[in-house]
């Protein structure tokens, strides 16, 4: 069970925005570990965000975004007390899911 | 203007995903497999299957002049246009120039931030593809640099 | 003649004018990077990871940490890292924060201490330990340093930690105070503070445990100490041995009033 992403959702107005800390190694491939072998690729592909339940963002990425990403995006609409959640899923079919109330 | 291959790619992708998710059936999209291992923008556009991208004010790409370190460069990636059907990031002298792609809806604004990867001080890319298949861009300089030894 | 003066007095004032703006250092545009990285900042993950790790009942003893004398009493982790390192009577040892969780992870958990001062970072208990560090620095930011010397023996590792600080030795005959022995050097473009008196708020002691960007990972200040040695070319020192303890009771007692920013984000 993949490390839990933190979550942080403000609104002002009419925008809420978003900020994402995930979890996760984010292997380009490209990297050698100590005794010299490729580590392996291993990364976050896709990214989809809801707003109480309703899809509003999906996102695909490479194995070039950082390691432990950070995302930031904004929400129209959103007031407190609503909820985003954001899931991930990686090149090995991992996914983790976390929610967080608009503050 | 898909290719049958990634067609039919997309199709069984889709078929995994719905298994697995069942949660957006009507986001349900194959991983751009072609496009994040295109070496340049136009074959990233092409991957894509969009046109011909035209430099434009109102597409912004931030980042900082100077990256102490290639492996986390903040980047942003927003537009004043409406119609935008999808937002992208580049690195221009990676080994696989598409970092990320997002899918913009109505529901979030058409601005984007990440930290990305960069071997090398290059330019770096935000480019909007509009639902009519028009793609603007707009291009900064990164220079990446290694800092010292210690803290 | 006089529109041709004018004009070159204006194309050189354009010239002069855009030189003037476009020239932003080298430092400022590594200072707007770091800005642009404190919103963010992957620590966090850790911090949330040692929050949980406080609480939750592990070890042979099948215990929680949440007993864990920090300095100011069983259980109190506000406030505790800016008064660390220090005395404590029950081990009747100076201790720096994670000599100390090693003492709680034994005593209140069972877990074996030993093993995990020989695991290497970023493996295995050490991983944890990282994160309860995190979380427990966490709790103080923005807090400023106030390590205690009024009992002998804090007296004593300060006194140790200086002539540790400024002892050369190893195949380069470095010390400590080679790099942060002055004021205004650096390493390429690393400032390095001067660690002999007070660097200032969130430097030098006050900006560890860190998250570093270049390799990803957590560092504690036993991390941070353990790599300046390998830097130095010295023999590696013991996890949260006495020599670490002083060093930091140096550092901490020169850092005294300043702001600790950590856990901090650092290239």
């Amino acid at each position: 069970m993949a490390d839990p992403m933190r979550i942080r959702a403000q609104a002002a107005g009419d925008k809420t925005t978003v900020r994402v800390l995930m979890a996760h190694e984010m292997e380009s491939g490209q990297r050698k570990d100590a005794a010299g072998k490729l580590v392996p690729a291993w990364y976050i592909q896709e990214v989809t965000a809801t707003h109480n339940g309703k899809p509003v963002l999906t996102a695909e990425w490479g194995p070039a975004v950082s390691k432990n990403p950070f995302l930031q995006f904004v929400v129209k609409g959103a007031k407190a007390g609503d909820k985003i959640a954001v899931t991930w899923k990686d090149s090995k079919g991992e996914t983790r899911n976390d929610e967080a109330t608009v503050s | 203007m898909q290719s049958r291959r990634q067609a039919l790619k997309k199709t069984a992708l889709v078929a995994g995903l719905l298994a697995s998710t069942g949660m957006f059936p009507q986001f349900a999209f194959a991983f751009s497999k072609e496009a994040f291992e295109a070496k340049n923008l136009a074959d990233v556009l092409k991957a894509l299957g969009a046109g011909a991208p035209t430099e434009s004010k109102d597409v912004t790409i931030t980042g900082p002049d100077i990256a102490e370190n290639g492996a986390v460069v903040p980047l942003g990636v927003s537009t004043t246009l409406t119609g935008v059907k999808q937002l992208l990031v580049l690195v221009e002298k990676n080994p696989a120039a598409l970092i990320a792609l997002f899918n913009v809806t109505a529901s979030v604004e058409p601005a984007f931030s990440i930290r990305g990867k960069m071997g090398q001080s290059s330019d770096v890319y935000a480019v909007a593809v509009m639902n009519d298949g028009k793609v603007f861009f707009a291009k900064k300089e990164v220079k990446v640099t290694l800092g010292g030894c210690g803290g | 003649m006089k529109t041709k003066n004018a004009l070159t007095w204006i194309a050189l004032g354009c010239l002069v004018s855009t030189a003037g703006w476009a020239q932003k250092s080298a430092v400022q545009s590594i200072e707007e990077y770091r800005a642009m990285l404190q919103d963010g900042n992957p620590a966090d993950l850790f911090e949330a990871k040692g929050e949980g790790l406080w609480k939750q009942k592990r070890g042979p003893k099948n215990a929680s940490l949440e007993q864990c004398d920090l300095g100011k009493g069983p259980g109190v982790f506000k406030g505790v890292f800016v008064e660390l390192p220090r005395y404590f009577a029950d081990t009747k040892r100076v201790q720096d924060l994670e000599s100390r969780l090693l003492t709680c992870m034994e005593t209140l958990q069972g877990l074996n201490a030993a093993e995990i001062a020989k695991t290497p970072f970023g493996k295995g208990e050490q991983n944890n330990m990282t994160a309860l560090a995190t979380w427990i620095a966490a709790e103080s930011k923005d807090m400023k340093f106030s390590l205690p010397q009024a009992h002998a023996q804090e007296k004593v590792f300060y006194e140790v930690g200086k002539r540790l600080f400024f002892q050369r030795a190893g195949a380069h005959d470095f010390s400590c105070a080679s790099c942060h022995g002055q004021d205004n050097t650096r390493i390429r473009l690393q400032d390095l503070p001067n660690l002999t008196k007070n660097p200032g708020d969130g430097v030098g002691f006050a900006a560890w445990p860190a998250y570093r960007v270049s390799n990803g990972q957590m560092w504690g200040m036993q991390q941070r100490l353990n790599d300046c040695y390998r830097q130095q070319r010295f023999p590696y020192p013991g996890f949260a041995s006495d020599a670490t303890v002083a060093l930091g009771v140096y550092l901490g007692v020169n850092s005294k009033g300043s702001a600790s920013v950590a856990p901090a984000i650092k290239r």
